[in-house]
């Protein structure tokens, strides 16, 4: 049973992608096959240079692949990006510091031409949903890394799209912030349903967060596994000390030991 | 700390001036012993530094009531050069003090100023004390005097080069910017003239000032030219070096947006280019002026602050040119000063304006 | 200042070596080739007045071809062609012996030794300002500002006094252009050396408090090192300052000698040609004198064994 593309979020087919560097090709990603449907929360998890950053942009259209077929949104990912079909969050916060915290959440409303008050309005919308309401006026440098991640995150979610695409954006965090900030990007998913890709080092994330995992390995960048992820929703940071959260943490790292050569 | 054999040495030498021929009264030397026993005190540095300055101000006075009576000069005022070189100790000391004060900024300024007292000062005694020729060196009083006397000479001269200044800033630094942007959008042309703009930094352009003159006639124009032309490059390098010098994620972050090439210069890449075009635009303050000056050594109607240096070093009336590069100086720093204002105002949040 | 500017703005290449150094020179070449062009045909609509005048005064009918042939071949042209300028140059140059008064070499090499003189003198004191600044407080705090401020002021206005105060003094012309050239290139090697005597890790400096190096080792082990980059980098921008002071060394008193000299006597006599062609001759020569200088940096740089890579670049 295969569902009509255009109902997938994301499908791809023998989808690879060979970089022509000055010493050798390198195969950043070999015949991936992957069908995310709308609504998931999807895991990209690997080692450094697996490909998973790769294929995010891919589907971003930061990137063209060499081979194989991709569609997002049910059309080509090059026209899913001009139709503005997703937003995108980086490792680094990536703010304006020209700009205070509302005028950079406003920024992808200035460039596909809103008026000014609903510019206004969808902004205050979205920092109130990641819970940065009275920030409006600070500039960046003023707020922390964490409230500088929200802030990226809530101007991704201003021109409401469908997708969010996020690239490790708690990666530079400290532990403590990056919990807080899991179990707020978990709550605002479940409120608003998107379909979200999130890429990461950290089994503990990967597991917490999503309901399927994507383990990647390296040289050539590849899928090794697709691992269902059966905890309940609703989850609070409590579950990763079941032991349902360990069994699946288990799988994935078995998956990782078997995919990752040691030898290099 | 003041080191104490310093101070020591400082009041000895300042006694000793007193009692030589040429010397300054004994107030002076009332006053030097004052001071100088104060700062061997613990005392918290803004009330040191305070004391120090109204002690260095009045000794300072002394010497000069000593050098406005007729009296021996050069060599046999041997009392005058010890008390100088007790006081230039004893400024030494004081300053050491006040580099420790930063806050509030006002206050962070009285080193440079005092430094700048302290040579302005010296040089009028070493210059009224040795009776050095006023062709060779003119002490600033003079200087000041020819200021004060020439200005209705001076003034339309100053205006004169300021038209051809601004004007030549204005086009150069314009015409930089516009044909970077074109450059910026056709990189064929970006790789063609950014090394050959690199180079022009190793050619002295002030040179083709007399063929400016041949075109553009003697008048103005032709040094607005000069300093057209060699703004042109400083601008075009570092408009360039701003805006390639864009975050690849912030670039990425664009794309996302599918927004246009327009819309990424004008959001992203030009206010991120802003701190290079405001760098570039100061250099160019002082490039300018210094080459309408120059071009003006080459052939110039009879005003011009480089006419005038150049006619009036022809007659040897050397406190005339001080006076004219004092007002070409304090007019170069004040444009400058200027465009660092309006850059703190455009460029806030650049991380340079941050104290750590 | 241009000179980090443009390293900022390299980038790798894919390919080889030389099809890397193709594809860089290519565009150079269509930009020159089209600066020619446009030159060309500035010549023949600059000239064209006076050669219209010149061709009607013959009697003889001409046409478009006489123009541009007269255009271009002009004795005292308002615009010469470039042919002419390499003309002139090409005689100057190789037609007259060297210590003739009408070789440019001859004129080059007056220039020059006034222009190495003030970049040493210039040199020598930047590197001691520097030094002093970081080690005294009093210095920092004191004179970098009036170090700063320097630059604002239009140095270039004192050289005709110091030519003629130090000529009134018994010293001959190459030391009151030294002078020149001096004040010039100081301030580029002081700030740098600053910022490069300033430049190690915190980490660096706490190793050698741990082995209680004194600050004048700390001066001479790490510190002085660390600046050279810093120092080649100004060094690059002093000498291009050094020869413009130098050549504006030459104007006041009407020197006999010097590329300055000729510009000024090129200006005086209308001979345009001559002005080019000595201009052609002072660019040759400061593009020399800064490859030079980042020929030494990259030797004295392979000796320390530095990477490859400058330092500081934008802002």
């Amino acid at each position: 049973m295969s569902p009509p593309a255009e109902s997938l979020a994301v499908q791809a087919q023998d989808l690879s992608l060979v970089f022509q560097t000055a010493d050798a090709p390198v195969t950043a990603l070999d015949r991936i096959n992957l069908s995310i449907a709308r609504g998931e929360f999807v895991s990209f998890i690997g080692p450094s240079g697996c490909g998973k950053t790769t294929l995010m942009r891919v589907i971003a259209d930061l990137e063209r692949a060499t081979a194989g077929r991709i569609s997002v949104n049910g059309v080509s990912p090059q026209q899913a990006r001009q139709a503005r079909a997703y937003g995108y969050v980086f490792q680094a916060a990536a703010l304006y510091p020209w700009r205070n915290v509302l005028n950079n959440v406003m920024l992808p409303l200035e460039i596909i031409g809103l008026p000014a008050a609903e510019r206004r309005a969808r902004a205050e919308r979205q920092l109130e949903l990641v819970g940065l309401e009275g920030f409006e006026r600070k500039f960046p440098w003023q707020l922390s890394g964490g409230m500088q991640q929200r802030v990226s995150i809530a101007r991704a979610l201003a021109c409401e799209p469908d997708m969010l695409l996020m690239d490790e954006p708690f990666g530079a965090l400290d532990e403590i912030t990056r919990d807080h900030l899991n179990e707020q990007l978990l709550r605002l998913w479940e409120r608003t349903g998107k379909t979200v890709i999130f890429v990461t080092h950290s089994i503990s994330e990967a597991v917490f967060l999503s309901n399927r995992i994507v383990v990647m390995s390296p040289r050539p960048g590849r899928i090794l596994e697709l691992i269902d992820n059966d905890l309940p929703p609703g989850r609070t940071l409590d579950v990763r000390e079941t032991p349902a959260f360990a069994a699946v943490a288990h799988r994935v790292r078995v998956a990782l030991r078997a995919g990752h050569s040691y030898d290099d | 700390m003041m080191p104490r054999p310093l101070v020591m040495f400082a009041a000895l030498l300042l006694v000793g001036g007193m009692g030589q021929p040429g010397g300054p009264s004994g107030l002076l030397a009332l006053l030097g012993i004052g001071g100088v026993l104060l700062c061997l005190r613990a005392w918290p540095a803004p009330a040191l530094a305070g004391i120090g300055l109204a002690a260095l101000a009045l000794m300072a006075w002394a010497m000069l009531l000593a050098l406005s009576v007729p009296g021996p000069r050069g060599a046999d005022a041997n009392g005058l050069w010890l008390a100088l070189g007790g006081w230039a100790i004893f400024v030494w000391c004081v300053l050491d003090r006040l580099a420790l004060l930063q806050r509030p900024r006002p206050l962070g300024l009285l080193a440079p100023a005092l430094l700048g007292a302290a040579l302005l000062f010296a040089w009028e005694v070493l210059v009224v004390g040795w009776e050095v020729p006023r062709v060779l060196l003119p002490a600033p009083h003079a200087v000041g005097d020819a200021l004060a006397a020439r200005w209705h000479v001076l003034w339309p001269d100053f205006r004169q080069t300021a038209v051809a200044v601004l004007a030549g800033w204005a086009i150069g630094s314009g015409a930089g910017l516009a044909v970077a942007l074109l450059a910026d959008r056709v990189d064929f042309l970006r790789r063609g003239l950014l090394p050959l703009a690199g180079l022009a930094g190793a050619v002295p352009i002030v040179g083709i000032a007399p063929i400016m003159v041949m075109w553009f006639g003697f008048d103005w124009q032709s040094k607005a030219a000069v300093a057209a032309v060699v703004t042109f490059f400083p601008m075009l390098v570092n408009t360039l070096a701003g805006l390639a010098a864009v975050d690849t994620m912030q670039r990425d972050l664009m794309r996302t947006y599918a927004a246009g090439h327009g819309a990424t210069l004008m959001k992203l890449r030009m206010p991120s280019a802003l701190p290079f075009v405001f760098n570039a635009l100061k250099i160019n303050s002082t490039l300018a002026l210094i080459s309408a000056i120059v071009a003006e050594f080459f052939g110039s109607p009879i005003v011009g602050l480089g006419f005038r240096i150049s006619a009036e070093v022809a007659r040897m009336n050397v406190d005339v040119v001080w006076a004219a590069i004092t007002l070409a100086a304090l007019a170069g720093s004040a444009f400058y000063g200027l465009i660092a204002l309006v850059e703190r105002a455009f460029t806030f949040w650049h991380p340079s304006y941050r104290s750590s | 200042m241009t000179t980090e500017a443009s390293a900022a703005l390299a980038g790798p290449l894919p390919g080889g070596r030389w099809q890397a150094a193709g594809s860089r020179a290519w565009p150079v070449a269509v930009v020159v080739a089209v600066g020619l062009l446009v030159w060309y045909a500035a010549a023949v609509w600059l000239n064209a007045p006076r050669v219209i005048e010149r061709l009607d005064g013959l009697g003889q009918p001409w046409g478009a071809p006489e123009l541009v042939a007269a255009a271009w071949s002009m004795e005292r042209p308002v615009m010469p062609a470039p042919h002419q300028i390499a003309l002139d140059w090409w005689g100057s140059v190789f037609g007259n012996a060297i210590d003739s008064p009408r070789s440019l070499v001859f004129h080059a090499g007056v220039t020059l030794s006034a222009t190495l003189l003030g970049f040493v003198f210039g040199m020598l004191l930047g590197v001691a300002l520097a030094v002093g600044v970081v080690s005294s407080r009093v210095l920092d705090r004191g004179l970098l500002p009036w170090v700063i401020a320097s630059q604002t002021i239009p140095i270039l206005a004192i050289a005709p006094m110091v030519v003629v105060v130090l000529g009134s003094l018994g010293y001959p012309p190459l030391i009151s252009k030294a002078v020149i050239s001096m004040y010039l290139c100081f301030f580029p090697v002081t700030i740098g050396m600053v910022k490069g005597l300033r430049s190690p890790e915190t980490l660096q400096l706490d190793l050698l408090r741990t082995y209680s190096a004194t600050p004048s080792q700390t001066l001479r082990k790490l510190r002085l090192p660390a600046a050279l980059p810093f120092l080649f980098a100004s060094a690059r921008v002093a000498i291009a300052t050094s020869l413009v002071g130098a050549i504006v060394g030459e104007l006041p008193t009407g020197a006999a000698a010097g590329l300055g000299a000729r510009l000024l006597s090129g200006s005086y006599f209308g001979q345009t040609i001559q002005i080019w062609s000595a201009l052609l001759m002072a660019a040759l020569l400061g593009v020399t004198l800064v490859a030079a200088v980042g020929v030494l940096e990259r030797l004295v740089g392979r000796w320390m064994g530095s990477a490859p890579a400058a330092p500081g670049r934008g802002r």
